[in-house]
């Protein structure tokens, strides 16, 4: 497997000085003025660190200077550095760097949120992503959980036998900074990336039968499609799960956004939220939701144009939820978590949760308010 | 530290025996028939249409040889004869006793077919058994047909759907509620069984909240199953409360005792309110382990579901014991005849071996091995116990986890496994499905193993996590002591690697050259 790695050395610049993210070039200089020191590369070198001690001499290649050669430097690796002009860590520079090492299979980023969608925007179709967590925000479904762990999967992923198993279907999530600034949580939904399955959390036993996610994930949305109501409104929200359900009753999904299904029809795809709303006047409402990879959130995370008012109309049991049990066994902790923006409804949602894992198969799941 | 063996297992680099041997050799040299049976029988007593036109391909060698190959074979096969703590298993010796009970001819020579005139004796003992188990569990009556835990699991599955669907509830009550550490055949078989299954998460405590289980109870659930302690070790002592919120929604409760060994004599299933349990005798019961089928797993259940069990029983009318057929409401046969009434017997004689006395210290001692091993475990960096935040003793066993080792080395217990066999220590057991804890591992001592075998097995342990911080190729490409490498299991998942038979591998075989060829 061919890795490479490119770094944001700015990533993560604005955590420490209370800036919530560090996207744009004014929002760099404001965090240096106020003190912050860069942390990115430092992060990654401990990922690296690990990766060498775990397949010394192991090739990748690099973006040149402080975004990536700089920090496998003196490491038992052999990089090779991707022709480009250093530069500083601007999206832009991001990017560039992206195209430049665009034949590697595995494209491994030092960031946040931010320099996860650069990354998405421009990695080829069919190109794996693992992110080294370092940025501010970090929604996005590619981070690994510590440095560490992301050098010791790239050690597996170097060394695996048979094989590297991926997933097509991690969200890559962002939160414009300025709205978030102003106290609200807003994160959207930016696209899907490819990332490997890292099965250190879950793992099938040896020469025993392995479970296919992806069937047991359309077995569900067939049972769900199947026992959709006549004059029931049915939200589908973004993601491939909740797509599954769509797919299954013959309809294409939006995937990024959010779809209206009634009596077998598809009414709206991608709608605006006073649409839904205007949609759901005068009828039982149900809303089909995945869950958000890695942190489990269920609403408001990207699914915002879901409005509390819809949310409210279908009640914690319309909700219909489905996510593999692969998906739920990785989830950084076994729960799932709502954020509505209307406290008094997180509270309403709080409790339990039957999450659809297969055909006939269901995990109980805690809903806990993330505010 | 003990003194960790040098071990090598035995290497016979033979041929197949279909490849062995020469042409004209012979196991035995039969004498040609008297002139008086020539005369009788003729040349040939075989009907010419029941004669084979070709000479069977056998392979042509001597008893000897014979002997000596299937010998070297068994040396060179894993065996389970080093120390084995194979967790969720419960590994116990199998006496020779018992063996010696079941070559009887009272035993070894009936046939179910018989008039039960003929088949008092082994009826008693299956009754008698029978009386044990109830003594054991509060339960009704027991029968021995399922072939071992998952098929009483499912027979648990067929009797709910039989006493649902006598009520005419069988449409509305199509739910199973069970723990995601349950033991895999009970959602497995309720699934197979048409239930929809209902995975509760395990919570702060190591088991599922009470607050969980209520949540996933409805007039839907048609039963709940399952096991406690499960096999992270660790004892729900909401058990009751448990069972009590299932009969509030009328459901039907199944305690999978797979896990009975660290509460043999010290809890009543049916006292807990359950109504229907499980036994496995092939482990909790000292009768020999058998891959898919001929062991036992011992069905019982209370005076209300026993209707619905599967035909026959054994009863005793009098003084006679009798087999009860004659049971209209029964869910069916779950296998031919009564089960593997060896199996029966040999647990029968365990049971009367142990006494009561026996069980309940059998059931002590495997704790306290547990929790010596645990006390030493926990110093060896690099693995953590499931559940870290849950302070509270473990029971008769407790799963591991190698994931610190794993992080810092790549080496983790499929890897750690291979590497045992070259100590001579049987590889361990992981998990059952899901792997909720990474890279796990879980030992059980029972009551048969030594503190001295506990301890080698151990030594061994660290001696590779010690090898796989200094020399991880070594453990990687393990077993080097054995009489074969590492194994690829990709090929488990390609008709075309393997072959069942010897026609099949010539066949096999033939194809793969013919396709190299072209």
């Amino acid at each position: 497997m061919k890795i490479g790695l490119v770094v944001n050395p700015v990533a993560g610049l604005g955590g420490a000085v209370g800036l919530k993210g560090t996207d744009g070039a004014d929002t760099v200089a404001e965090a240096l003025r106020r003190g912050a020191e860069p942390q990115a590369g430092l992060r990654a070198r401990r990922a690296l660190t690990r990766l060498a001690a775990r397949v010394p001499g192991c090739a990748i290649s690099v973006a040149p200077g402080p975004l990536g050669a700089d920090w496998a430097a003196g490491l038992d690796l052999r990089p090779s550095i991707a022709p480009l002009p250093e530069r500083r860590g601007t999206a832009h520079d991001t990017r560039a760097a992206v195209l430049a090492l665009a034949d590697c299979d595995l494209l491994v980023f030092a960031g946040g949120d931010g320099t996860a969608r650069d990354v998405a925007a421009v990695l080829p179709q069919g190109r794996g992503l693992l992110g080294i967590p370092c940025g501010v925000k970090m929604h996005s479904g590619v981070f690994a959980i510590s440095p560490e762990a992301a050098g010791a999967a790239l050690a597996d992923l170097c060394t695996a036998q048979g094989g590297v198993q991926w997933d097509d279907s991690a969200e890559i999530m962002d939160i414009d900074e300025d709205i978030l600034r102003a106290g609200r949580l807003a994160p959207r939904l930016y696209g899907l990336a490819r990332v490997p399955r890292l099965r250190s959390r879950m793992q099938a036993a040896k020469g025993g039968p392995r479970q296919d996610a992806a069937a047991a994930l359309a077995g569900a949305a067939a049972e769900i499609a199947r026992g959709m109501e006549a004059g029931v409104l049915y939200l589908i929200g973004p993601g491939t799960s909740a797509g599954a359900v769509a797919l299954a009753a013959g309809h294409r999904p939006s995937l990024l956004g959010t779809d209206a299904m009634l009596d077998g029809k598809m009414l709206a795809r991608d709608a605006r939220s006073a649409d839904l709303e205007r949609l759901a006047q005068g009828r039982r409402v149900r809303i089909i939701l995945g869950v958000t990879g890695q942190q489990g959130f269920l609403l408001g995370r990207g699914n915002q144009t879901i409005s509390a008012g819809l949310i409210a109309q279908a009640g914690r049991e319309g909700l219909i939820v489905l996510a593999t049990a692969e998906k739920l066994g990785a989830l950084a902790q076994p729960m799932l978590w709502v954020d509505t923006g209307a406290p008094a409804l997180d509270a309403d949602l709080t409790g339990f949760v039957q999450v659809h894992t297969g055909p006939r198969q269901r995990r109980l799941m805690r809903i806990g308010a993330a505010a | 530290m003990t003194r960790l063996p040098n071990f090598h297992a035995a290497k016979w680099d033979e041929p197949v025996v279909m490849e062995l041997g020469r042409p004209g050799g012979r196991g035995q040299l039969f004498p040609a028939p008297e002139a008086e049976i020539a005369e009788a029988v003729g040349d040939n007593p075989v009907p010419e249409a029941m004669r084979r036109k070709d000479r069977p391909v056998l392979p042509e060698i001597t008893e000897f040889e014979a002997q000596r190959h299937y010998l070297h074979l068994s040396q060179m096969t894993l065996g389970m004869m080093g120390v084995s703590l194979f967790g969720t298993c419960t590994m116990k010796y199998n006496s020779k006793t018992s063996e010696f009970a079941t070559w009887r001819p009272q035993i070894a020579e009936v046939h179910p077919y018989q008039h039960p005139d003929t088949l008092q004796g082994v009826l008693e003992i299956m009754h008698d058994f029978d009386g044990i188990l109830q003594s054991l569990s509060g339960m009704d009556q027991f029968v021995f047909q399922p072939g071992g835990g998952a098929d009483a699991a499912y027979t648990m599955t067929a009797v709910a759907r039989a006493y649902w669907a006598d009520r005419g509830q069988l449409g509305q009550r199509t739910e199973m509620v069970t723990s995601i550490q349950a033991h895999p055949c009970n959602p497995a078989t309720a699934a197979a069984a048409g239930f929809t299954v209902i995975n509760l998460p395990l919570e702060e405590n190591g088991y599922p909240s009470l607050e969980a289980l209520k949540a996933a109870l409805s007039e839907r659930t048609a039963l709940i199953m399952l096991n406690n302690p499960d096999d992270m070790g660790i004892y729900n002592p909401e058990i009751r409360e448990w069972v009590q919120a299932a009969k509030d929604v009328g459901a039907l409760c199944f305690y999978d005792h797979a896990n009975f060994n660290g509460v043999m004599g010290k809890l009543s299933a049916r006292e807990l309110g359950f109504d229907a349990c499980m036994f496995m005798l092939h482990k909790t019961f000292g009768a020999p382990k058998a891959g898919g089928g001929p062991a036992v797993g011992a069905f019982g259940c209370s005076a209300e579901l026993a209707p619905y069990m599967p035909a026959p029983v054994v009863a005793k009318q009098g003084d006679r014991y009798v087999l009860d057929e004659d049971r209209p409401k029964s869910c069916g046969k779950i296998r031919e005849f009564w089960g593997n009434v060896p199996q029966v017997v040999k647990a029968y004689a365990w049971a009367r071996a142990m006494g009561a006395e026996g069980i309940q210290l059998a059931s002590d001692i495997s704790v306290v091995a547990n929790n010596y091993m645990d006390h030493r475990l926990a110093k060896l960096p690099g693995i953590e116990r499931s559940n870290p935040d849950v302070t509270k003793r473990r029971m008769e066993m407790t799963r591991w986890s190698l994931a610190p080792l794993h992080e810092e080395t790549g080496i983790g217990t499929v890897e750690i496994a291979n590497r045992m066999a070259d100590y001579g220590i049987d590889p361990w057991w992981m998990s059952h499905e899901p792997w909720i804890v990474p890279q796990p591992f879980t030992p059980e001592a029972g009551e048969l193993w030594s503190k001295e075998d506990i301890d080698l097995w151990i030594d061994v342990l660290a001696k590779i996590m010690q090898e796989a911080r200094e020399n991880p190729e070594l453990v990687r490409t393990a077993p080097h002591n054995q009489p074969i490498a590492q194994v690829k299991g990709d090929a488990f998942e390609n008709p075309s690697k393997w072959a069942m038979t010897w026609r099949a591998y010539l066949r096999k075989r033939d194809q793969a050259a013919a396709q190299g060829a072209a």
